[in-house]
């Protein structure tokens, strides 16, 4: 079950296979996405097959969508939006969800009060709604839409982290620590988040699956990734016409999200762990 | 006669998360003779709680009974299916926990909790059960047998749950009842009601016992036999008689050592050089609830509290739990700011709220926890929790402060090899080390002490005692010494104050006058537990005291 990998002479890692594959698909992904524009054999926008939903060949690796474009083109590409976008948002959105919770829970009385208030007010809006209001008004690009998915989850990591928090507040080492004088980045970022980083990472992992159909939706809803590009979701989306004939088109970026998402949660549930020598 | 329990060559083992496998038990022998109360003593990770947890048949979570053999009134524990051992268990062995107030579910009656095992085992019609159940109340000598069940268990003191936890045991009429430190968590006051009811019911009904406790003298009360355990193995067994009086085993008299009482000595010679008080409290009330009109909390847990500590010098504050001691350190530390009265430190005014202190300030005022399992961040090792505060106070760094974790840790006791573990990995005692080592990191002029030893063993607490003594002769300390236990007080402090209720009722100096006037004083001295076998059953307590002051 587990293999062990040394680093240097005295700390070593215990790394699990089910963590290192999570890993390596992830990292399979990430090349993918950053190396798309020299990869792909046809221009993504180019209609290249008289036959729509056409099956895999030799010339389509990954046959034909609705429009009879090239689908093996389409993927590679659509990976730089669904990874780039969805994990930037997804680390902003658990980043100040978690810093922000945190300090929720350390300085308590009307800060806490008034950011969950806030926060909850800014939950109670459909996300698709608060999407559709946004995009109408500032417009669909990149930034907008990193800035927007993230904004959206916020709430959600905030009141995760603050219900972790505010146990972890209550031990006696937040006392000493306070009582020694410490400040309050201190206190959270030191003393409350290596005790629930485990859950924040679990956390983590939900949100960006999260974060990856809420982008496919709203791509379907033409907010997302403007035509003729399109991320896994919208690919989804718009061939799932294809799904009767059993096309390609419709299997492939499904399998494609799936791969992704859960190896992400894969990586997060076995993530390396420091072996310290304790018997030294 | 046959033995009720037999258990032959036990051996535990523990696997570490590095897969490595560990004997925690090393060959273990153990008899129970039919209605024989058997005791194990040792200190924390002695594996007596592992032990009595075997003859349930039971390992904990990671650990694995690796050979031997378990009997119990004619079954071998060990080639039962799982099915079986839970049809014993309940049934013919039953367990009281340490703290009975977390094997309680908080969300049910209490007295549906104790019938449970009925339930489970099909015994008896749930009106017989009840009956029986009230009849077992009485017996243990609670008050209101009829009504306390329909209680919820936060509505009942601690020494009365640990009475209802030990009829959870007893309503299947067990053979054997393992009791896992009843006892410990409880005030001495308290503690003599509870081991009387136990002490009662087993003897009247026959029932065999194995009670698992690291004090000596509580174990001399109740048991018939004691097992010495230390590190897995057996030490040495004997009548309670014959280990009191005749130990064998250097362990053993190691602790019974722990018991002698130990004089103050020698700080008279630091006091007389010295005379401006170090810290000073003049009319300090503190407590919990919202403001009212006259500028006080709702409940005061600290009523005007006045001390004076000069340098050099030990100041014990004693008390039940809940006459707030606790409060009184946690206000003159300025966790829980005082709503009225002076602090002085070192002839400066201290702000009431930590929060307005200044850094040298908190640096010269520590206070160490009772509960280092909470008080050290688990997710931290031993190195950056020491290095934290010589970086904060003394801005030490790198070569430095290493030189410095590593004198801290001699200073404590503690091999440098603890440095990269994390507190999870370290004992009751090396924990309470480390968190004494933290404050020392600070070089305080005065620790607060709170409970410090009450958590630990006799022999550790003892050790612990005399750690902090030396560190006094060294390094020129004071420590306000907060405690239920007296015997610890004693050992350490110059003048002692008595807490009841919230307020100051004695101030006692051991080297002028060891008798305490006040009725409580004098209730909670005579309460102490003393390794005479005889002296529970000797113990008269003046009704009329006890009524007034014993709520347990």
């Amino acid at each position: 079950m587990t293999t062990s990998t040394t680093l240097g002479r005295r700390v070593s890692y215990r790394f699990s296979w089910v963590g290192m594959i999570g890993f390596t698909i992830i990292l399979f992904w990430a090349v993918i996405a950053l190396l798309a524009p020299h990869i792909i054999p046809y221009p993504v926008g180019e209609i290249i097959d008289d036959d729509y939903f056409g099956p895999i060949s030799s010339k389509l690796l990954l046959g034909s969508d609705y429009l009879g474009r090239d689908m093996f083109s389409r993927i590679i590409m659509g990976a730089r939006y669904t990874v780039g976008i969805s994990l930037a948002a997804v680390c902003l959105a658990c980043f100040s969800g978690a810093a922000l919770g945190m300090a929720a829970a350390v300085i308590g009385g009307w800060f806490d009060t008034l950011l969950s208030r806030l926060l909850d007010a800014l939950n109670s809006i459909p996300s698709k709604l608060s999407g559709l209001v946004v995009a109408a008004a500032v417009g669909s690009s990149l930034p907008v839409l990193i800035i927007m998915l993230a904004v959206i989850y916020t709430p959600g990591a905030y009141r995760f982290a603050r219900s972790l928090a505010v146990n972890v507040n209550t031990m006696d080492y937040i006392t000493v620590a306070r009582t020694r004088g410490e400040g309050i980045p201190y206190v959270v970022f030191s003393e409350i988040l290596p005790n629930i980083t485990g859950p924040l990472l679990a956390d983590f992992g939900i949100r960006f699956v999260f974060i990856v159909l809420l982008l496919s939706g709203l791509s379907f809803l033409g907010l997302g990734v403007q035509p003729p590009y399109a991320d896994w979701g919208a690919l989804v989306h718009e061939n799932i016409g294809g799904l009767p004939f059993g096309a390609p088109a419709v299997i492939v970026p499904s399998l494609a999200i799936a791969s992704l998402t859960i190896s992400v949660n894969l990586l997060i549930d076995n993530l390396p762990k420091k072996i310290r020598d304790r018997s030294a | 006669m046959e033995n009720l329990v037999e258990i032959r060559d036990l051996r535990v083992e523990a696997t570490t998360d590095a897969g490595r496998r560990i004997e925690i038990i090393k060959g273990v022998d153990l008899d129970v003779a039919p209605g024989e109360i058997v005791a194990l003593i040792g200190e924390s990770g002695s594996g007596k709680t592992t032990i009595a947890l075997t003859i349930m048949g039971y390992a904990r979570p990671g650990c694995r009974i690796s050979s031997g053999s378990i009997t119990v009134a004619g079954k071998d524990m060990m080639t039962l299916s799982e099915r079986q051992r839970a049809h014993v268990r309940g049934l013919e062995v039953s367990y009281v926990p340490q703290s009975a107030a977390a094997a309680f579910n908080p969300s049910k009656r209490i007295i549906d909790q104790v019938v449970e095992v009925t339930r489970i085992h099909r015994l008896m019609p749930l009106a017989q059960a009840r009956e029986k159940a009230i009849s077992l109340f009485r017996a243990l000598s609670l008050p209101n047998p009829e009504e306390i069940g329909n209680r919820y268990p936060h509505q009942v003191s601690g020494g009365q749950l640990q009475r209802l936890a030990a009829a959870m045991a007893l309503i299947a009429d067990p053979k054997l009842v393992i009791f896992d430190e009843p006892t410990t968590a409880l005030d001495v006051t308290t503690q003599i009601e509870v081991l009387r009811a136990f002490k009662a019911v087993m003897k009247k009904s026959g029932i065999a016992g194995v009670y698992v406790s690291h004090d000596l003298a509580v174990v001399a009360q109740i048991a018939d036999r004691i097992v010495v355990l230390r590190g897995g193995d057996v030490q040495e067994v004997g009548s309670t008689a014959d280990i009191l009086s005749d130990a064998k085993h250097p362990y053993t008299r190691e602790l019974l050592s722990a018991f002698e009482p130990k004089s103050r000595g020698e700080s008279v010679v630091v006091a007389a050089r010295e005379h401006a008080p170090l810290l000073k409290v003049n009319g300090l009330i503190a407590g919990y609830g919202p403001i009212q009109a006259d500028g006080l909390p709702l409940v005061k847990a600290v009523q005007e509290a006045s001390l004076s500590l000069e340098r050099g010098r030990n100041l014990g504050i004693i008390g039940e739990s809940g006459c707030g001691k606790s409060t009184l350190a946690r206000s003159i530390a300025g966790i829980l700011p005082a709503s009225a009265g002076q602090l002085t430190l070192d002839g400066r005014e201290l702000a009431r709220s930590a929060r307005q202190r200044s850094r040298e300030q908190l640096r010269e005022l520590q206070i160490v926890f009772q509960h280092a399992d909470t008080s050290l961040n688990p997710a931290k090792t031993i190195e950056e929790i020491l290095g934290r505060p010589l970086k904060f106070y003394h801005g030490m760094k790198g070569k430095v402060r290493d030189a410095r974790i590593d004198a801290l840790l001699d200073m404590v006791r503690l091999p440098k090899t603890l440095r990269s573990r994390t507190p999870a990995e370290l004992s009751g005692g090396q924990k309470q080390r480390v968190n004494f080592a933290r404050a020392l990191a600070a070089e305080p002029k005065l620790i607060v002490c709170d409970e410090i030893t009450s958590a630990l063993d006799t022999v550790v607490a003892a050790a612990v005692i005399d750690l902090l003594k030396e560190m006094q002769r060294e390094l020129s300390l004071s420590y306000i010494f907060i405690s239920h236990d007296l015997s610890v007080v004693e050992a350490i402090c110059d003048e002692i104050v008595v807490m009841y209720n919230g307020r100051k009722v004695e101030a006692i100096t051991p080297a002028i006058s060891k008798i305490p006037q006040h009725p409580y004083s004098k209730l909670l001295f005579s309460s102490v537990p003393k390794l005479d076998p005889g002296w529970l059953d000797g113990l008269e307590r003046d009704p009329e005291l006890v009524k007034t002051y014993v709520h347990g």
